[in-house]
């Protein structure tokens, strides 16, 4: 493997690693198979692209792509809490909703391009290194930022709320604590991160997408489960680790099997057996076990 | 401290599953008083504690909690006032959260949660020394997921958490009928002990006639959503279990049917 390819697989796993990290908060903190996450990742790309096509500075960027994804969270929360819509089919709604809003984003356009212009990496780039080693760094910097604040977060009182609310809601309502703000607030917090994601992984492509969000729920629990096997989940700052190792070793994988001269248009089916895989083995292992028994 | 006032409540209405389950249900509570409740499946025993504790809205009269109206407030909003242990010894902890998370959460039932680190220093050695109390070794656990406890040993946490910040009302739903004889002695005892010390004004509906005899100052029965039998004091103290279903025959005009309740 050269080094440009080593480089560029581990930003792309650092960066996924932020999308990562919001579908672990839903699928296992929040215990929600939150599906905004298609529509909220192409928003934050559409929302961070365009705002520098038009001139926008790349950092404050990101920060727009993570409010336009919290607002994608929080109707996906109201449809869900207040309208009592299963998560399922809410997450399914906001993401339809978001396709039309995602090209509305782009200027009534399925895609926008910021090729020759300034990014959020061109900063990086001054002093003297290469675009893939840019957004190395870069994206290195943003997943122990975002670890740092979720491990804080998550410890706090509001925190330990929305964790308990996943686990238990019965228990947390009757502690006082209104389980309606709760899932809302994390499904905030979730979709921010990944529409940040976004908006990271479009400015390193340089351009935005209305069709990339597809695949993206599955891709970011192949993370998670990939990530908990391998690297465990003794601990919160375990876990949060974990979740951006196993989404590195996703790409490794991927680099390793198009290097071997996969059809990039079966990535997506091989990504789903993999997460169906992951998420039969509990059975699996248990049939294994129950054989060996009898 | 707790007053009931002509409350109903009718599930699935006008569909062939209509279930009146409270009927013009009437409770006063006086504070300190520990009410032992029981009746026949069906009877509303349940019913009548979830109305209290607000998991949905009754369809008429009112509800009044230490003075305060609490009728129109939603479950999460009540909780301020009210400490309650389930039947299901799962339903009152976070499982996937350590014994010491579960009780920083039970140490701010009602408050509003803020951005201060939730599992606080200065909260160690109390929590310590309430799990020593209950005598089950968890003391020396504070960090242990409490889904590894027992049902026993989760359900003496839960009456931990329900009475820790001493509240208005206290709602036992037959909080041991889940437990082995022997644990759910242990319970019953605790939760003897913990009534008595902190003098909390409280519900505890029991399947087990001579626990209801045995426990608290007085005892109600319910029949299809009414409070039949209500008996205090001495009165309560000279009755025994005969003596109970022959003024339920009475008072209902039926046989005591119910296997659970005799032999429990």
């Amino acid at each position: 493997m050269s080094m440009s390819l080593v480089t560029s697989t581990l930003w792309q796993g650092l960066l996924w690693g932020i999308l990562a990290l919001g579908v672990y908060l839903t699928y296992r903190v929040l215990d929600i198979a939150d599906l905004t996450v298609e529509g909220s990742y192409p928003l934050g790309a559409a929302v961070g692209v365009s705002f520098i096509a038009g001139g926008g500075s790349p950092a404050l960027a990101v920060v727009l792509a993570f409010i336009a994804g919290s607002v994608a969270g929080i109707v996906t929360g109201l449809l869900h809490t207040k309208l009592k819509i299963p998560a399922l089919l809410a997450g399914i709604l906001t993401m339809i909703g978001l396709y039309s809003i995602n090209i509305r984003v782009m200027g009534d356009k399925s895609n926008v391009s910021i090729l020759r212009m300034d990014t959020i990496y061109t900063f990086f780039e001054n002093f003297g290194l290469n675009k893939n080693e840019s957004i190395l760094i870069c994206g290195f910097i943003f997943v122990i930022v975002l670890i740092g604040f979720l491990y804080w977060f998550f410890g706090t009182e509001i925190g330990a709320a929305i964790r308990a609310t996943g686990c238990n809601k019965q228990m947390i309502r009757a502690q006082g604590v209104d389980t309606d703000i709760t899932i809302i607030l994390g499904l905030l917090i979730s979709n921010g991160m990944v529409a940040m994601a976004g908006a990271l992984i479009g400015q390193s492509q340089g351009f935005a997408d209305v069709g990339m969000g597809t695949g993206t729920i599955v891709i970011g629990l192949a993370s998670v489960i990939i990530g908990e096997v391998l690297f465990g989940t003794r601990n919160f700052m375990n876990w949060l680790l974990a979740v951006v190792g196993g989404s590195i070793v996703y790409r490794v994988v991927i680099a390793f099997v198009l290097k071997m001269g996969m059809n990039q248009n079966d990535m997506k089916l091989l990504t789903a057996i993999i997460v169906v895989i992951a998420l039969a083995m509990p059975l699996i292992k248990e049939k294994i076990s129950k054989a060996k028994g009898a | 401290m707790l007053d009931v006032k002509e409350i109903h409540k009718t599930f699935n209405k006008g569909t062939v599953n209509e279930k009146r389950a409270l009927q013009g249900l009437s409770l006063h509570l006086n504070d300190g008083d520990f009410v032992t409740v029981i009746g026949g499946n069906g009877a509303g025993k349940s019913t009548m504690l979830n109305a209290i504790a607000g998991l949905w809205p009754v369809d008429s009269g009112t509800i009044t909690i230490d003075g305060v109206d609490v009728t129109k407030q939603p479950e999460f909003k009540r909780a301020k006032y009210i400490g309650r242990v389930f039947q299901d010894p799962m339903m009152g902890t976070a499982a996937n959260m350590q014994i010491e998370e579960n009780l920083a959460i039970a140490s701010r039932r009602g408050k509003i949660p803020g951005l201060s680190w939730s599992s606080k220093a200065s909260q160690k050695e109390q929590f310590r020394d309430m799990l020593a109390e209950l005598d089950l070794g968890l003391e020396d656990r504070l960090s242990s997921k409490v889904g590894l406890l027992s049902g026993g040993q989760r359900q003496a946490v839960t009456l931990l958490m329900a009475t820790m910040n001493k509240p208005k009302l206290l709602l036992l739903d037959e909080h041991t009928a889940a437990l082995d004889p022997k644990t759910a002695a242990k319970v019953l005892e605790l939760t003897e002990k913990i009534v008595e010390r902190d003098h909390l004004t409280t519900l505890m509906i029991t399947h087990n006639m001579r626990d209801a005899l045995r426990c608290g100052n007085r005892l109600i029965m319910l029949y299809n959503g009414q409070i039949i039998i209500d008996v205090a004091g001495e009165e309560k103290k000279n009755l025994d279990v005969p003596d109970l279903l022959k003024m339920f025959e009475k008072a209902s005009g039926s046989e005591m049917v119910n296997d659970r309740m005799l032999l429990g």
